[in-house]
């Protein structure tokens, strides 16, 4: 469970109406939400893979969304950036506002998007050139840096938030395919982190990894969370209840609950929660 | 709730409540042994019941290392942590009952070589509340029936109100006679160790609300107890 100091664990995710615990006259306001998705339906073709989705992000939180193959926690997390959009007859229906802004709106272009809401993948994709250039790429092409002088702070700092920099720093110039998965994920990670997003998105960031790669990408999610807002997909029960502040679970399409992590995973109110973490039949 | 994916899981648990209700069992039968050892003035009675305390020790001992293997090994979440959490202090309540049962039964040794002094019905009666207490709670505890554990709970208040009362009368005994002090000195401690084993069935009640609700009973619990408070005075003689 991470350190409660660092973010505000009462809110709860699925509405901004729900009362906070306890709350007196002293207490904050609520903090203000990265995401705010409403009834989010996904369709691929005519089969429906979601089924009216309402979850809010809070900023700078990390939320963990955990349930069985197929229960459509990787389908909403890829609508969040619009990764669904190359899927042939995929459609998304439901309104999905980033501070505010309708990510599906026409005018917004997809790669503006996901500039601001990177992402992570389950298996380490490091392009196929130097350390220097996986990183350098995004700022690159989003016109971030003016000069080479430039680009190289941008890429140290990406590689020190990563958590990488002292690990590579005389490798820069070696092939991102030849460093070890745990350090190719965390390249994939400072490679998100050079344009600067807002949100990182990590889908099973861990599970082509050993328990010490693991621990890695688990302290860099803590030592990021506050200054980015994280979403992470995991089906380790045990890493969602270690890294995230909020927890939702999915099942068969639909969001069941969601809630502070620490009530999640001690006292869940549906019994379907109850069944997935407690490791029973549903 | 539906059975777990692994087995060997559900097996580690049902010997953890398996080893709850032995203990629970145990504890009701030394409370009610050292009560009819009370009674009956049978020290031989007693002394069983003061050497059958170990094998509650070595079940509560056998309840930590069940649940620590749990904690390592299965990680338990939600209902199943509440189980765990439950175990290990229900049994440390348990254990308490015992050693205050034990006392007792050291007591009545030593009353039974006393000439008998009063009738000891009123703290027979305590007794056998307290036991049928014992009984409840671990009946709730293996249900899983918090009801039933919260009318266990609030039901200490007569053994409180007995335990008032025969502290009354025993200052009484002792006023009327000093050769009374000694068997009645021991009875107010028997009557206190009886109630203070109904207090860990209280706390044994309260665990068995959280693990069922995942919270603590909300109301504060009423309290009779006024032995704290009690004073009998002398009647001054007139001349």
């Amino acid at each position: 469970m991470r350190n409660m100091s660092v973010v505000d664990r009462t809110r709860t995710g699925v509405s901004a109406t729900s009362p906070e615990p306890d709350s007196g006259a002293t207490a904050a306001p609520p903090k203000p939400n990265a995401f705010e998705c409403k009834r989010v339906e996904v369709y691929y073709g005519q089969k429906r893979g979601l089924n009216g989705v309402s979850l809010d992000i809070g900023k700078g939180e990390v939320t963990a969304l955990i349930g069985p193959s197929g229960c459509g926690k990787s389908t909403f997390i890829r609508c969040l950036n619009r990764m669904n959009d190359p899927i042939p007859g995929c459609r998304v229906v439901g309104s999905i506002l980033l501070d505010g802004m309708d990510v599906n709106a026409p005018d917004v272009d997809p790669v503006e998007l996901r500039a601001r809401v990177g992402m992570v993948f389950q298996k380490p994709n490091p392009f196929p050139k130097s350390v220097w250039e996986n990183v350098a790429y995004g700022p690159r092409i989003h016109g971030l840096a003016n000069s080479k002088a430039e680009l190289d702070e941008v890429v140290e700092r990406s590689l020190r938030r990563a958590a990488l920099f002292d690990e590579v720093k005389d490798r820069l110039h070696e092939p991102g395919t030849s460093l070890s998965g745990g350090q190719q994920q965390r390249l994939c990670i400072a490679r998100a982190l050079a344009v600067d997003p807002e949100v990182i998105l990590m889908d099973e960031p861990c599970s082509a990894l050993d328990p010490i790669a693991t621990a890695k990408i688990e302290e860099l999610i803590d030592e990021l969370s506050g200054n980015y807002t994280i979403v992470i997909v995991t089906h380790s029960m045990q890493q969602a209840a270690r890294v995230s502040d909020m927890t939702a679970f999915f099942h068969l399409g639909d969001l069941v609950e969601t809630g502070p992590t620490d009530t999640i995973f001690t006292t869940p109110r549906d019994e379907r929660t109850e069944g997935y973490i407690t490791g029973r039949f549903g | 709730m539906a059975q777990h994916i692994v087995k060997a899981f559900d097996e580690q648990l049902n010997s953890l409540d398996a080893k709850i209700a032995e203990m629970g069992g145990l504890a009701e039968s030394m409370l009610a042994d050292a009560c009819d050892a009370l009674s009956k003035r049978d020290a031989e009675l007693a002394a069983e019941v003061v050497t059958g305390d170990r094998k509650l020790d070595q079940l509560e001992e056998e309840v930590n290392d069940i649940a620590m293997r749990l904690l390592a090994l299965r990680q338990p979440t939600a209902g199943d942590l509440r189980a765990v959490l439950a175990a290990l202090k229900i049994s440390s309540d348990l254990e308490r009952a015992g050693d205050l049962a034990k006392n007792v039964a050291k007591r009545a040794i030593t009353i039974a070589k006393a000439p008998p002094v009063t009738p000891l019905i009123g703290i027979v009666n305590m007794g056998a509340l307290v036991q049928g207490r014992i009984k409840t709670a671990i009946d709730a505890f293996v249900a899983r029936d918090a009801k039933l554990a919260m009318d266990v709970w609030s039901s200490d208040e007569e053994v409180d109100q007995l335990h008032t009362s025969l502290f009354r009368e025993l200052l009484t005994y002792m006023m009327e006679d000093p050769r009374n002090i000694t068997p009645c000195a021991h009875l107010l401690f028997v009557a206190k160790n009886i109630e203070r084993i109904g207090d860990h069935i209280t706390n044994v009640a309260e665990r068995i609300v959280f693990l069922v609700r995942g919270k603590l009973p909300e109301r504060e619990r009423h309290k009779e107890d006024d032995s704290s408070y009690t004073e009998v005075r002398p009647f001054k003689k007139e001349n």
